[in-house]
């Protein structure tokens, strides 16, 4: 394997993520809290959100992880602030295909920086990284909708 | 020793991953298999496949023979007095609940101690925790030095007349500890305890003689010594595995059997509950004979000067933090500056480069080096210096890419 292999994993806009953390830190005012880690791993993630009529109106994380696991849980804040919660949950599994490897066609969604992500599809050891804060966000959706 | 001996034995290190010549680094996670192992296992699935100590059939006389003569095998190997001692496991984790089962139960009480330490592997934390919390007794924790030692004060300190168990690494599969068994095997005896050794990371590499340890239970398991999964040992001190209940009833471990009572087989068969893995104590056996005919004193020589070399090459990457004492057995723990261990094992796999990454099993530890995660090369007999360049050349290219990239 070459670099360039591992180029599809590092994709640019990941280490930005990375670097730069998008929402990173905690909601203020209502909000429910999920953590969540990856125990083969020790990756670890608390995320809040704020979902005010059936809208995440605010999402924000902490945590420790690699680089992939916390540039996906920047990314995934940043695109499910603002959407509903269906929406949210809809490109949960649109990310899990991309995970999976299998196209992702939706035109009403744009999935953005996230896309970047998909190389981690050839990285199987690393997959469970990059679910770790979608898998957070749906949890925190299913506690809110059984409360 | 002859090195290319060694590695032509391992197939398995024969190969390119990713576009590159393997280098293995993950041994104390499990050790390859040596071709007499694999051969081994074969010949018993292909020749004399027959269950043990049943039967009168010419098969299951062999497979007996195979199976017990691997038991005599692991006996010569820790130096035991008897093959009563020697009881067949799935592995360290199943011994060690054995002990904490039965021994526990049955001798440890509300008020009594459970004495550990901090660089325990989970499978020597958690089956404690159980029996602390079962039986109303105390876990309580020698605490660990800078360096990532044991001081045998502090096990002095710590150890009291209500300690009534003792359990700790041989070596530690994180930091490379050596504890001093021996030493707190007397401390644990002066206080009327008992001691446990989970030699996991201790019987593949290094000449293991439980009399002389004076040590009443000694747990290991065959994948780290060049035997197959699915195979371990629970070593015990005849006088006390006599006293112990078994945990697992059914099938091959029974004397007679009426309808509302039965009795029990005698040492060690009385702890080996269905039919056992056959072709795993046979593997064993096999892995046994091969680091024998290679030689202990050997193994740890070459260990020895293969963890001085990596020691000398890793020290000239910048950036570098080495986890755990001067004086180790053959792994080495670190974190390479900002870069997070799993990133670290990616790039280092692109290279065809395997090591660990994470947090070892050892979540306790971890929090005490205060990292989430860490990085793990670890050595066997087969490893060459030649590895370790390659290992180095790949730590200066994890820098040179995540530095291009950050």
């Amino acid at each position: 394997m070459s670099f360039n292999n591992l180029d599809t994993l590092y994709r640019q806009v990941i280490m930005d993520h990375y670097k730069n953390p998008r929402n990173r830190g905690t909601v203020e005012g209502d909000h429910l809290t999920v953590d969540m880690n990856n125990p083969t791993c020790g990756d670890r993630i608390q995320l809040q959100l704020q979902v005010n009529d059936d809208i995440v109106e605010d999402a924000k994380f902490d945590g420790e992880g690699c680089s992939i696991s916390m540039s996906s849980a920047s990314m995934m804040t940043q695109a499910i602030k603002g959407k509903k919660v269906e929406e949210a949950l809809k490109m949960s599994h649109m990310f899990s295909d991309l995970m999976l490897g299998n196209e992702v066609e939706d035109s009403d969604m744009d999935l953005g920086d996230i896309e970047a992500l998909q190389g981690v599809a050839k990285f199987p050891a690393r997959i469970k990284c990059a679910t770790l804060a979608w898998k957070a966000m749906e949890k925190g959706v299913d506690d809110e909708q059984e409360a | 020793m002859d090195i290319k001996a060694v590695r032509d034995a391992f197939p398995i290190l024969h190969q390119e991953v990713n576009g590159h010549p393997l280098v293995y680094l993950d041994s104390s996670a499990t050790s390859q298999k040596p071709v007499q192992v694999i051969d081994k296992i074969s010949e018993y699935y292909r020749g004399y496949n027959s269950n043990v100590h049943r039967g009168v059939h010419t098969l299951g006389t062999h497979a007996t023979d195979e199976y017990e003569g691997a038991r005599e095998k692991v006996r010569k190997f820790i130096h035991a007095n008897s093959t009563q001692e020697v009881i067949f496991t799935r592995g360290t984790t199943t011994a060690i609940n054995t002990v904490a089962v039965s021994y526990g139960r049955e001798n440890v009480g509300e008020g009594d101690e459970i004495v550990i330490t901090p660089m325990e592997h989970h499978s020597n934390i958690i089956p404690w925790q159980q029996l602390a919390k079962a039986t109303g007794a105390t876990l309580k924790y020698v605490p660990l030095q800078a360096d990532g030692t044991i001081l045998l004060d502090d096990v002095e300190k710590t150890v009291t007349e209500n300690t009534k168990i003792v359990a700790l690494a041989h070596v530690s599969n994180v930091l490379g500890t050596i504890n001093p068994i021996k030493e707190v095997a007397a401390i644990a005896h002066k206080n009327g305890a008992v001691i446990l050794v989970d030699g996991a990371q201790g019987a593949p590499h290094m000449n293991v003689d439980v009399q002389d340890l004076d040590c009443d239970f000694y747990a290991f398991s065959g994948h780290k010594m060049c035997g197959p999964t699915g195979i371990g040992v629970l070593y015990g001190k005849k006088s006390l595995l006599n006293e112990m209940e078994p945990v697992e009833f059914g099938g091959e471990m029974i004397d007679f059997v009426n309808l509302y009572d039965s009795t029990w087989k005698e040492l060690p068969w009385k702890f080996e509950g269905g039919t056992p893995v056959i072709a795993g104590a046979i593997g064993l056996g096999a892995a046994i004979d091969f680091l024998t005919e290679v030689g202990l004193d050997q193994i740890v020589e070459h260990e020895h000067k293969l963890i001085e070399y990596a020691r000398k090459q890793m020290e000239q990457v910048e950036g570098l933090t080495i986890y755990g004492p001067e004086k180790r057995a053959g792994l080495i723990t670190f974190n390479l500056s900002d870069v997070h261990p799993h990133d670290l094992a990616t790039v280092l796999d692109a290279e065809g480069i395997a090591v660990r990454a994470g947090h070892h099993c050892a979540q306790p530890l971890m929090k005490w080096l205060e990292v989430s995660a860490t990085a793990r090369a670890s050595f066997y007999l087969y490893n060459t210096e030649e590895d370790i360049d390659r290992f180095v050349q790949g730590l200066q290219t994890t820098k040179e890419y995540f530095g291009d990239v950050f």
